[in-house]
């Protein structure tokens, strides 16, 4: 059992979860995520750590509430305990000598960006990072993501906040107003991530991706969570997550992830009530 | 002895489930012996002097000895004589190969069908579980001050783990997932093995004092070198099979197709087919499984189960090659699943939102023998030929997973990925570190892993005494 000792809701869906799992907490880097199981009917349902403290020996993880599995996580309270947490699971993120780093972050993926931009930041890396969310009310974590960057750039799809616009347009403006980067880290939803590479593609700027397929072990041994990259078959929970994101087949991934669409929605209803 | 044998030609029929009621239910096939039945069949076996079916054991099974307890009615006797060698009776009994091992060697077997072995130590078995009052307690032996750490808890772990808790070892064991029982658990289905008789098995485990960590993988949350560091003066490694193999053809990305890894994955361990549980799983109307072992066997069932209305089993080569146990086989055709063989396929085809809606097969023929010693199968030219499907299952193997080699010092894999072990000892080439199981031989059978872990159990008893 593995005890939740901080809960806080960071906007009305995104849930922020600070956990007991001191194993877990002395091995993860920026980059690896957890695989989780409410109680003995749950999904193993996979969440990249947030961030983590070796001396408290605890493990943040961030999510939004959006499917069935995930709300029943939310329905969780400090003092609760989660039945399985299972980790550092997947490849730590590999920076190589990058100096100038834009990080991209989508909504919830700024959960994941974040880490991403302090680690740099902490080594003396140039780090800026670009934050997209829909509108103002859903912003998340601004001023950690301001602490770890020496330009944050927020956007709203709507205009509410910051630039008006998605980051691809923000992070294609940077570029061609002179920023040198030499690396791109992009995280959230697939369809920004694809659009983020094709941005950063013609400059040939090397751009990571960290893709959540679906997934049961973690460990390399169901091929759930198989995607294709430069041609191969390759597997998110042990060669991953991260991939060259110019290489990635985001449109496949995009299939096999809405393969249980059908089914989440109906077990959605039934933990909701019918309502959503 | 002067009990004159039973010579009844066939096997003492086991009742089973009627074929095409249990294609829809994941409820045990065969119902096992009653106790009549099984003294009818104990007293087929002639007794011989030299027992050639013990040497077809992969563990020594007494078989003689547990047999004559059987007809004298002394059940308790019986599963004592077995469980003195093979550490899960209740498991080898229905997934042992015995047609291929033991009841192959069975004299009896010349002139009509062999003794039912595999039958009659199920029988045992099940009789001991079922009555628990009659046999002693796992008790933790006296401890002798020796700690020993396990990786993964599959059946080679199970065995290696249960006869080094007799010998007074302190065992933990670390298992990756949130159960014990490796394939057991996940791999091979509720119909064939009852997960409730594997978790009865593996808390006789932990009655003799073995521990279990689940959640824990190891190469990840902790290395063997931090383990041994942590004051365990040996490991086993019994990390099983890993990734999936898949064919390298068009198709294989699309939704619906499936590793047997992750569709059994999903129904065994998850239990994606009982409403209750979250794990979903897609309940496809016509199926195709892709290989010719057990494992394809129990994907192609499940999937009859999960109510599909056609399932075929895509093999390569002909029957007489086919690598399932034969029980199985047999099973799966009484409960109308298909049987396409010399396919093979040759691409999946999808529709526009890429989804599985067909298999493009070729028909092949026998050529030469290949390395393995079986004719190995050539493609006839412009035989092609489609079968419409919604889902597809691969069950053509796994290769070993990489997270123990590369994450170990000092350890050796062969090429295949395979962690290299001495023959007579499974010690690796690290010292003390022993490997048995999947992890060293790629996928085999359970009993195999179960001896391997049997004998790794017995060289780390040496390895720590002469040091």
């Amino acid at each position: 059992m593995f005890k939740i000792i901080r809960r806080s809701q960071l906007n009305p869906t995104t849930v922020l979860m600070e956990i007991e799992a001191p194993y877990i907490a002395a091995k993860a880097r920026a980059g690896q995520f957890i695989i989780y199981r409410v109680d003995e009917y749950g999904e193993r349902v996979p969440l990249t750590i947030a961030d983590h403290n070796t001396e408290k020996g605890t493990i943040t993880i961030i999510f939004q509430a959006i499917g069935s599995s995930t709300h029943k996580l939310a329905q969780l309270s400090e003092g609760d305990s989660i039945l399985d947490v299972v980790g550092p699971l997947g490849t730590a993120t590999e920076y190589g000598d990058a100096k100038r780093v834009a990080v991209v972050g989508g909504g919830v993926g700024c959960a994941i960006a974040y880490p991403q931009a302090k680690q740099l930041f902490e080594a003396g890396v140039e780090v800026d990072v670009i934050a997209g969310f829909r509108s103002k009310d859903i912003i998340i974590l601004e001023k950690e993501m301001e602490a770890v960057s020496n330009e944050l750039h927020i956007c709203t799809d709507d205009g509410s906040a910051g630039y008006h616009g998605f980051v691809t347009n923000k992070l294609k403006e940077l570029i061609d107003s002179g920023k040198q980067y030499d690396l791109v880290i992009a995280i959230g939803p697939v369809p920004m991530m694809k659009f983020v590479c094709k941005t950063t593609e013609p400059y040939g700027i090397k751009t990571i991706v960290s893709l959540n397929p679906i997934m049961i072990d973690g460990t390399g041994m169901c091929g759930g969570c198989r995607v294709t990259v430069d041609g191969k078959i390759r597997y998110a929970c042990v060669e991953g997550p991260d991939f060259d994101g110019h290489k990635v087949d985001f449109d496949e991934l995009m299939r096999r992830n809405s393969t249980y669409k059908q089914h989440e929605h109906e077990h959605l209803c039934n933990l909701t009530g019918g309502v959503r | 002895m002067a009990v004159k044998p039973n010579m009844q030609p066939n096997k003492t029929p086991v009742t089973e489930q009627e074929p095409l009621v249990r294609a829809r239910n994941f409820k045990e096939v065969s119902m096992g012996y009653t106790e009549e039945e099984a003294i009818n069949e104990a007293s087929r076996c002639l007794n011989c002097k030299k027992p050639l079916c013990v040497t077809g054991c992969p563990v020594s099974v007494r078989i003689p000895e547990f047999i004559a307890l059987v007809r004298e009615g002394k059940f308790v006797e019986a599963y004592k004589i077995i469980k003195g060698t093979n550490s899960l009776p209740a498991v080898t009994g229905r997934v042992c190969p015995q047609e291929r091992q033991c009841e192959s060697k069975c004299v009896r077997g010349k002139n009509g069908e062999p003794v039912a072995i595999g039958r009659l130590e199920r029988f045992c078995a099940d009789y001991a579980m079922k009555h628990p009052e009659l046999s002693e307690k796992n008790t933790a032996p006296t401890p002798n001050g020796h700690k020993v750490a396990i990786v993964g808890a599959g059946p080679s772990s199970l065995s290696c783990a249960g006869d080094l808790a007799k010998l007074g070892y302190k065992v933990t064991i670390f298992e990756a997932f949130h159960t014990a029982g490796g394939v057991l658990m996940y791999g091979i289905p509720e119909f064939r093995l009852p997960k409730a008789i594997v978790q009865q098995e593996i808390d006789g485990l932990k009655a003799m004092g073995v521990e279990i960590m689940t959640d824990m993988v190891i190469g990840k949350v902790l290395s063997i070198d931090e383990i041994m560091a942590d004051g365990y003066e040996a490991v086993f490694v019994g990390s099983g099979a890993g990734l999936p193999r898949f064919m390298g053809i068009e198709g294989e990305a699309l939704v619906g197709v499936y590793s047997a890894n992750e569709y059994l994955t999903r129904i065994n361990l998850m239990k994606a087919y009982l409403d209750e549980y979250d794990t979903p799983i897609r309940r496809a109307k016509r199926v195709a499984v892709v290989g010719g072992g057990n494992v394809a066997m129990d994907a192609a069932r499940s999937a009859m189960r999960l109510g599909a209305e056609k399932v075929y089993i895509i093999y390569r080569r002909s029957m007489e090659e086919i690598p399932a146990r034969r029980e199985e086989v047999h099973h799966a055709q009484e409960e109308g699943i298909e049987f396409r063989l010399l396919n093979n396929p040759i691409r999946i085809v999808g529709d526009d939102d890429g989804n599985v809606t067909g298999i493009e097969c070729i028909k092949m023929e026998l050529g030469e023998p290949d390395e393995s010693g079986r004719r190995s199968p050539v493609a006839v030219e412009g035989s092609e030929f489609m079968l419409d499907v919604d889902s597809v299952i691969m069950a053509i193997g796994t290769s070993p997973n990489p997270l123990i080699r590369s994450t170990t010092p000092g350890i050796e894999a062969n090429k295949r990925g395979c962690l290299v072990v001495d023959e007579s000892t499974n010690a690796t080439t690290k010292d003390g570190v022993y490997a048995g199981g999947d992890a060293v031989t790629g996928a085999a059978t359970v009993i195999l892993a179960m001896g391997a872990g049997k004998k790794a159990a017995a060289s780390i008893d040496e390895y720590i005494k002469s040091k």
